[in-house]
């Protein structure tokens, strides 16, 4: 989906509040509830085997867009793994603003996902490619900014995953490999980029032969 | 407008709690589970174990070999597996390439070899920016690279997890793998920081 966490060259943002190698990696946590986000995901996903890590990342972009914007990090994952528990039935959501004493938004409805479509042939180390000219209105790990865009396949996975478009809707789906393709900045935004390359790690069913 | 539609969000510490909360009247939290995999976040996920792995790669002509072929089982003579490290890439530093790792769409990172991430790599400054105006923004985080240097972005996109293998910097010769190890940050495992000898010259004890 075309959301507000695809932000992959969207302007308007200023400095990164970072100077390199100038912070200890501990604290690892800075509040006493941030551990509970990536905890109770992974107790849905891989305790519980609920629901999967791209329903979690889709439930997150399913989020209302000031609501995604104003939250901390590990707040969007609390809201993600709430909302995906609600949806699968284990929890409601009266609950939940019950024991938080307040208002508990959740994710926007989910929507349907899509079949997968891998590759007839898979690609090769050095060819040229294409990203598919295509809008997908839900779960997809195609950033927008390589829409359209032509590349070269540096590196085909030798593991397989299943397909985002697919299972990030809870559908199952065979794996497949993905693909490593560097694209010049040049390509994705003409002379409004520094110059140099970005690689994107995607799905055969994103691309075609260039 | 109802009540319900008025009433102020709770906090984000209360809705945490509360999340928590629901899912333990449901006994869907089994005992230690959370303290489990907090301790797993907080100890066994560290940048130092990337640190490590870079340094024996700089010893070991056969152990590069082996983390440039297959990431995953390089790492994976550390003991270095499990979530978000099941596919790992070692992006190669040469004197006219620096590897910078981002995820634009959310935040995955090669946790156990790198750590889980942080604030600044999780911020929408870094996610929209670095792909788009990587010499920029490198150099704004005090690493300023001359133009015959490509800067090379990967978007962790997919399932792929990336470590960044960098040049071992002169004057570290003789240096014990753990003195190498000690110079590799996290910043350094992500690319947007090289390597410091210091200013002394001597090895970190």
């Amino acid at each position: 989906m075309d959301g507000i966490h695809d932000l992959g060259g969207v302007q308007g943002f200023g400095r990164i509040q970072h100077i390199a190698n100038s912070l200890s990696y501990k604290p690892v946590f800075h509040e006493d509830w941030e551990h509970l986000g990536y905890s109770l995901l992974f107790l849905g996903a891989a305790e519980l085997g609920l629901f999967n890590v791209d329903e979690l990342r889709h439930a997150i972009e399913r989020l209302e867009p000031r609501q995604y914007l104003a939250s901390s990090y590990y707040d969007r994952i609390v809201v993600g793994t709430a909302s995906l528990f609600v949806e699968k039935g284990a929890i409601t959501q009266r609950r939940l603003e019950e024991l938080a004493g307040g208002a508990y938004p959740l994710a926007l409805p989910l929507g349907p996902g899509r079949a997968a479509n891998p590759p007839q042939a898979p690609f090769n180390v050095g060819d040229p490619v294409k990203v598919r000219d295509e809008f997908v209105c839900g779960h997809t790990r195609m950033p927008a900014y390589v829409r359209g865009k032509h590349g070269i396949v540096v590196h085909r996975t030798t593991h397989e995953w299943p397909f985002p478009d697919t299972v990030g809707h809870g559908l199952p789906c065979a794996c497949e490999p993905t693909y490593h393709v560097q694209f010049t900045t040049q390509e994705l935004w003409g002379d409004a980029a520094d110059a140099g390359t970005v690689v994107v790690d995607l799905f055969g069913g994103y691309l075609l032969k260039a | 407008m109802s009540n319900e539609s008025i009433k102020a969000v709770a906090s984000a510490s209360d809705r945490a709690f509360a999340l928590s909360k629901a899912l333990q009247e449901q006994a869907l939290i089994p005992e230690g589970y959370v303290e489990k995999f907090t301790e797993i976040m907080e100890n066994d996920f560290d940048p130092a174990n990337g640190a490590r792995v870079v340094a024996r790669a700089w010893v070991d002509p056969a152990y590069r070999e082996l983390l440039l072929r297959d990431g995953t089982a390089a790492c994976d003579q550390f003991g270095y597996t499990g979530a978000q490290g099941e596919y790992i890439v070692a992006l190669q530093n040469t004197p006219t390439l620096q590897n910078v790792i981002v995820c634009t769409l959310c935040s995955c990172t090669a946790w156990p070899v790198l750590g889980l991430p942080p604030d600044w790599y999780k911020s929408f400054e870094y996610r929209s920016r670095v792909v788009r105006e990587s010499r920029t923004v490198l150099r704004e985080m005090g690493l300023d690279l001359p133009n015959e240097v490509e800067i090379r972005v990967w978007d962790t996109s997919a399932e792929t997890r990336y470590m960044v293998l960098p040049l071992r910097p002169s004057g570290t010769e003789g240096w014990t793998e753990a003195q190498l190890a000690s110079i590799v940050t996290k910043d350094v495992l992500i690319g947007i920081a090289r390597p410091e000898v210091p200013t002394t010259g001597t090895p970190p004890q």
